[in-house]
């Protein structure tokens, strides 16, 4: 017998998927532990949501392979169902049930008999704070709370993996808190959670490995730490005059954004300060403010993708994805 | 690499399967039942077409219709109402799809170890108890408007399970139809493409001897038709039918018909489906 505890239990081997010329997955490897909480960091469209869904066997990879707890996803979905729960980027949740009605349901698909399906209901949305609007239609509920109750649906079947779809979006910075306490204390409990965020600070608070996402690729991964020390011990920023913008970063070959400060990594210290103002003194540019300081995450993702990340902070206005577009159109009864 | 393990493989069960369809299935009802204006507008649609057809056309058709019916357009109408009623409520099968398809609902059972045949038949059958719960409604108010079958209780029955039977395999249909179009806009237009000529052009309304010969030929034909003749037989008795028709030949071809129909919708909806959701 082999054993268990070296097995990864996700593991992607350089998987594939196209949407027509859309190359949403180019190949994506990824390893993760058993017992830890993962965060796929990465911005809109970077291939997150198709990652998870390949991962719940919800879509066939065109190339590679994946497997939960050690079954193959392609293989044998069915066996993978069994091991996992998946809370989607939107909460799918049953209007005109109950909150209990639509967690017993999942957990009767799950295979439990009614008497447990019912105890473990009861259990997940004690959990949730959902106990005293269990008996009410889910169609009462505010935002947050559909999100809580999918949650709390996911965990029904006591999964091994919980895939968890952008679990904070959408919900109040108090409830975030909460959710992040409520898989923190999955974790505690043994189950591994795979989660996607766009934000920094969630990933860097609540995951033990980060991996970042972009363009269907998996760029970099690692620590929240470890991401930040790739960029040596601290980041250069610089902020020039607007008209400055563009010869200044053509004169420090960063090729990020056009306008903001600009970031680059400073992996001898103060001698590469010394030598940005340098370079920038021999183009002729004054710095309107220029200086060293420790490397966030932000700046990780910046140096990575060439992107700004969401605001840290989850706005009302959010933009929504694709699917989330879709499914407004069919409008509120 | 992980070619050491491997993992027995799990099937879902027929029974697992049986038992996911009924759960999916009290899901779809439970809707129904928390929604009961969804039930009421199921109602009155039939209920102002067997109105409206009765004393719009009652005077015009009524000489035409053959004695079978007691001399009332109205007991002549009701059994080809039943029909039209199971056609316009199958579109609920594909807007239910749609919907649940498109709020993630799908993903959600997709990501379950249940059958996957489950959320197809699960919807149908709901959909099967809503039709027969509309369908006595459209009976009862049919009696306070002055209907009366001409038989007895056991072939007003068979009439009954006659139509169910016509439903379900329609409900297929438009879960085909649905799984295809994936857009409640679009399907509900699209639904009405086979619908309309089928219940239109069929002895729904009246006797298709009072249609024009060239429209005989494909409404005399047609599976709206023999199910209705089936019926209205059935409720009327077989002199409620053209001379050449019995009721024996009726309720068979209505009966190979739903059959037929759904042997051919049910394994393209499945396979609809698959595509639909990956
Ligand atoms: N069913 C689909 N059909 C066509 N294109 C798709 C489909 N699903 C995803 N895509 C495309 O694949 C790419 C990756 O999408 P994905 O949903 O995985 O991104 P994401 O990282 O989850 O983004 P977001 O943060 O907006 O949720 C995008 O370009 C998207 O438009
Ligand atoms: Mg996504």
């Amino acid at each position: 017998m082999q054993d268990n505890r070296m097995q990864p239990i996700v593991r992607a081997e350089q998987v594939e998927k196209r949407f027509g010329t859309i190359h949403a997955l180019a190949g994506v490897s990824l390893e993760i532990e058993a017992g830890i909480i993962y965060a796929l960091l990465g911005p809109n469209g970077a291939g997150k949501t198709t990652l998870i869904r390949v991962l719940a066997t919800l879509l066939k990879p065109d190339a590679g392979s994946a497997t939960v707890a050690g079954i193959d996803v392609v293989h044998d979905p069915v066996a993978v169902r069994n091991r996992i729960g998946l809370a989607g980027q939107f909460a799918a949740v049953d209007e005109y049930l109950t909150g209990r009605e639509a967690v017993e349901m999942v957990g009767r698909l799950y295979n439990l008999d009614a008497r447990t399906a019912r105890e473990r209901a009861a259990e997940v949305l004690e959990r949730f704070s959902l106990a005293g609007d269990a008996d009410r239609l889910v169609r009462t509920y505010s935002g947050g709370m559909k999100r809580r109750l999918d949650l709390a649906a996911s965990l029904v079947g006591q999964p091994d993996v919980l895939f968890l779809d952008e679990p904070t979006t959408g919900i109040d910075p108090r409830s975030r808190l909460e959710v992040w306490a409520l898989i923190r204390d999955l974790v505690g409990s043994g189950t591994t959670v795979l989660l996607t965020t766009q934000y920094l600070d969630e990933a860097d608070q609540l995951a033990d490995r980060i991996g970042v996402i972009h363009e269907g690729k998996l760029i970099s991964e690692g620590t929240g730490n470890e991401l930040k020390d790739r960029l040596g011990g601290a980041v250069i920023h610089v902020d020039v005059a607007d008209e400055a913008q563009e010869a200044s970063r053509a004169a420090l070959a960063v090729d990020q954004g056009a306008t903001g400060t600009i970031t680059l990594p400073a992996p001898d210290g103060p001698a590469s300060l010394v030598a940005a103002v340098r370079t920038l003194d021999a183009a002729g540019i004054t710095p309107t403010d220029i200086g060293l300081r420790r490397p966030t995450l932000d700046d990780v993702f910046v140096a990575l993708t060439g992107h700004a990340t969401e605001p840290t902070q989850p706005g009302n206005g959010r933009r929504r994805g694709r699917r989330g577009r879709r499914r407004r159109a069919g409008g509120q009864p | 690499m992980s070619s050491h393990s491997r993992p027995r493989r799990a099937h879902v069960s027929p029974v697992h399967a049986l038992k996911d369809t009924v759960v999916i299935a009290r899901r779809n009802l439970l809707r129904v039942v928390r929604m009961p204006q969804l039930l009421l507008f199921a109602t009155v649609q039939p209920v102002m077409f067997l109105v409206l057809f009765n004393y719009v056309f009652g005077g015009a058709v009524g000489r035409a219709i053959p004695p079978a019916a007691g001399g009332e357009y109205l007991n002549w109408l009701l059994p080809g109402v039943l029909l039209q009623m199971a056609a316009f409520g199958s579109t609920q099968t594909a807007m239910g799809l749609i919907e649940d398809l498109n709020n993630g609902v799908i993903d959600r059972f997709r990501s379950l170890p249940m059958a996957r045949s489950a959320v197809l038949a699960g919807r149908t059958m709901a959909d099967l108890v809503r039709n027969l719960f509309v369908l006595a409604l459209v009976l009862a108010l049919g009696y306070l408007l002055g209907f009366r079958p001409q038989t007895s209780f056991v072939p007003l029955a068979g009439g009954v399970l006659v139509a169910m039977m016509f439903a379900f395999a329609l409900s297929w249909v438009m879960a085909c139809i649905g799984l295809a179009v994936k857009n409640s806009e679009a399907a509900q237009p699209a639904a009405m493409i086979p619908i309309f000529p089928m219940v239109f052009a069929s002895s729904i309304f009246v006797p298709t001897e009072t249609l024009p010969d060239w429209l005989r030929v494909f409404a005399d034909r047609q599976p709206v038709t023999r199910t209705a003749n089936a019926v209205r037989s059935l409720i009327l008795g077989e002199g409620a039918l053209a001379p050449s028709l019995t009721v024996a030949g009726e309720v068979t071809a209505a009966v190979l018909w739903s059959f037929a129909v759904l042997v051919l919708a049910a394994p393209l909806a499945v396979r609809l489906y698959r595509r639909a959701v990956s």
